[in-house]
Order: structure tokens, then sequence, then C-alpha cells
């Protein structure tokens, strides 16, 4: 008996600890500069993805985003574009969907399905089973942009942010944060704009996390 | 043959033996754990319990407050700035502390959290604490979304629409913390201001804003 009271507790206290790491780390994650760690995540086609599988790319367009966020269903369109204009060329997008299904269950695999169907999304839509990746780059919202140019060091990241200045409408969009980005990658030239602020839906966290906040 | 069968029946002997040895071990261990997970989702439960009879409490003492009086969508004007507009109700110096909310309907976190905002204004506006609720909300459904949920809700802080799409100018000049999630909240008397990217508990509120009061 002893013995099991002292493993509850010391479960008890790791889940604890576990969801406090994870509150601290949304804070942090990668600056540009920095090497992203690659993932192994599951497509809505049951297979796993990894930045690796891609031996021909020069870098990846690295895109937090779910079904269930306005913001992110403005930019579904915006998304679909960027992989059918920089895929070729060597940047092609992953979307990672990192919010917590038991509480946003509009995200669920089934749903990531469904939408990537109608979208006619031509990029892997990745679930982040577990909520791991999401912290390491420190995203925080929906949508969330990472550039990351493949080097000999690894997966570099390039920018942060926005996919533009108009979320609104893409018709009037004045910057376009991200294809600058990857144009100047391309051209070999350094990122000017290198991080950019957007309102998005703060990432929903599993609920023992937020119980414990 | 005897022999074969014998040695046969032996070795199956010893064999199921183990495996009744393995399966007990297994059981076991299965029940522990079983217990272990109950208990957690006891601990758990309770929790989420004590949270929601707070949500249920708060709720119930704001509706109480409020006097009953009929407000037509049409009673409901909704001042909307942009940025520009907007930064005079960051800069007051008027020696009160002002909280000012991010938040938007299309916002899960914002509107479970809102009713302590609520309880916030109610119970310390005669301590010079004035909350102001900033809806981000798109513009096109102001009318739809935004008034009705101010009338169903009957919320008595005020309420602003910000309305300007060129996020990466405004978001930093707020706080250079921001990433841009909602809700996210500042509080500020003076020239002394606290920033949060965070959803808040009613406690947590009040906690932030009693160091402003000292």
């Amino acid at each position: 008996m002893k013995k099991s009271i002292k493993l509850i507790s010391a479960v008890l206290l790791l889940i604890l600890v576990s969801a406090f790491t994870v509150n601290n780390a949304s804070h942090k994650g990668y600056k540009v500069g920095d090497v992203a760690e690659d993932f192994s995540l599951k497509n809505i086609d049951g297979n796993m993805v990894s930045m690796s599988d891609y031996s021909d790319a020069k870098g990846f367009i690295i895109t937090f985003t779910c079904n269930t966020c306005p913001f992110a269903v403005m930019y579904e369109d915006r998304i679909q574009a960027l992989n059918e204009k920089y895929e070729s060329k060597g940047y092609p997008v992953i979307a990672i969907m990192p919010n917590d299904t038991n509480v946003k269950p509009g995200d669920a695999l089934p749903e990531m399905k469904k939408r990537a169907k109608e979208k006619g999304f031509t990029f892997p839509y990745l679930m982040d089973e577990g909520q791991k990746v999401y912290p390491k780059f420190g995203a925080t919202k929906t949508p969330h942009i990472y550039v990351l140019e493949k080097t000999n060091k690894g997966n570099v990241v390039q920018y942060i942010g926005a996919i533009d200045d108009n979320h609104r409408d893409a018709s009037g969009v004045k910057v376009k944060y991200v294809e600058n980005a990857v144009d100047a990658l391309l051209d070999g030239k350094e990122v000017e704009q290198k991080e950019t602020k957007a309102i998005g839906c703060s990432i929903k966290v599993a609920k023992a996390s937020s119980n414990a906040h | 043959m005897k022999i074969v069968i014998d040695k046969t029946l032996k070795h199956f002997l010893h064999k199921s033996l183990l495996n009744y040895k393995k399966c007990k071990e297994l059981l076991i261990n299965f029940i522990v754990m079983k217990l272990n997970i109950l208990i957690i989702a006891v601990f758990l439960m309770t929790i989420s319990c004590q949270k929601k009879k707070e949500t249920a409490k708060v709720l119930n003492e704001t509706v109480e407050q409020v006097v009953e009086k009929e407000v037509s969508l049409n009673d409901i004007q909704l001042e909307v700035y942009d940025y520009n507009g907007f930064e005079k109700f960051l800069n007051k110096k008027d020696n009160k502390i002002h909280v000012i909310n991010f938040w938007a309907t299309w916002c899960a976190p914002c509107v479970k959290e809102l009713p302590y905002f609520e309880k916030l204004n109610s119970t310390y506006n005669n301590q010079n604490v004035e909350v102001l609720l900033v809806s981000l909300d798109f513009p096109h459904l102001y009318d739809k979304k935004l008034k009705p949920f101010i009338k169903e809700k009957k919320l008595i802080s005020k309420v602003i629409a910000l309305d300007d799409v060129d996020m990466n100018t405004w978001i930093p000049k707020i706080s250079k913390d921001w990433s841009g999630s909602i809700p996210a909240t500042i509080i500020y008397k003076n020239d002394t201001s606290k920033f949060f990217e965070q959803s808040f508990t009613y406690q947590e509120l009040v906690k932030e804003v009693e160091q402003f009061l000292n």
C-alpha cells in the first residue's frame, strides 16, 4: 500500500511538473537563427512525415494552423497558394495542427481530413499528437509560420510570424511577409523582415495542463 | 509413445505455470495502473468541478447586479477605432488602474474569462479600477455577432472595437512581448504597466490588480 501511495504521488507530481513545463515552454521556442529539430508526425493519410523525408527540399514553410480558428480559416487558400508556388522551388509547406482535440473536437483527425479534402490541400496536414512539437518551435497561435532554410548545420529558422499584412482581404495585402522571406532565401539573400506579429487564436492546451495553470 | 506424451505434457504444464505467473504479474501491474489512473482522474475532476462552481458563482453575482432592462440592439453604441484612435486608452495619466482586455466573440478562452473582468469591474469600481473590453471581432460581424453578444451577456464594462488590419505595426506598440494570441490583457496605472498573454481566473486577476492598488 505504501508503495502504491508513493507511486501515485510520484505520478501526480510528474503530471503537475509536466503541465508547468508546457506552459513555460510556450513563451520560449526557436528564435531566428536557431536550428529546428526534426519531427515525426502523423499525416492525415496515416503516414508519418519528417523534414528529413524531403531530400530535395531547400527549406520548409512550417505552418501551425487548424480548422477551428477564424484567422486560420481566412488563410487556408493562401497557404495552399504558397505550396503551389514554392513546393516546386524547393520550399514545400508542411502544416501542423497543434491544438488538443479534446478541447477543440473540430480539429480532430477526421475533421482535418475532411477540411483538407474540401480545400484540396496538396501539402501534408500533420497532427501534433501529444503536443510536443509546437512548444519546441514556440508557436503560440494559429496561424503561426516558420520559414526554415536547409543548411549544413540543419534546418535554420529564417522567419517567424504572419503570412501577410491583411488577414481579412487577400486582395488588400500590401506586404507578403512569407513570400518575401522565401524569395530572399531562394536568391541567396538575407531575409529583411525576420519577424512579424499578428492576432491569432491561442493554441489550445490539453485540459490537465490548463488546470494546473 | 508414452514417454513422448509424458514429456510433452510435462513441458506443457511447465510452460503454463510460467504463463500463469506472468499473467498474474501483468494483472497486478494492470490493477495498480488502473488505480493510479482512477485517482488522477478523480483529482482532475475535483479541480475542474471547483473551477466550474467558481464560474457559475461569478456569473450569478454579475447577473444579480444588473438591473433587468430590455436593451435593443440599436441602443448598443459601439465605438470603433483604428490603432491611432485607440492609443489614447493606453496612455491615461489619471491615477486610475486601467484593465484592458483584448478579446473576441470567436475566442473561446476569452469568452470564458469575461465574467471575471465583469466582476472585477463591479467589485473594484469604487477603488478607481476601470475595465475596458477591446473586441477584435471582424467588422462584418459587429451587428451579427458582437452586438447581440454584448446584449445577451449584459456586459456592463465598456466595450469598444479595434479595427486595424496592419497588426504587425500595432501589436508591438501595445507590448513587445505580445506574439498576437488572445486573450491578452494590460493593467496600467500612469506610467507603470504590466502585460499578460494568457487566460485569467478571477483570483489571478484580483491578485494582479491588488498589486496596483497598494
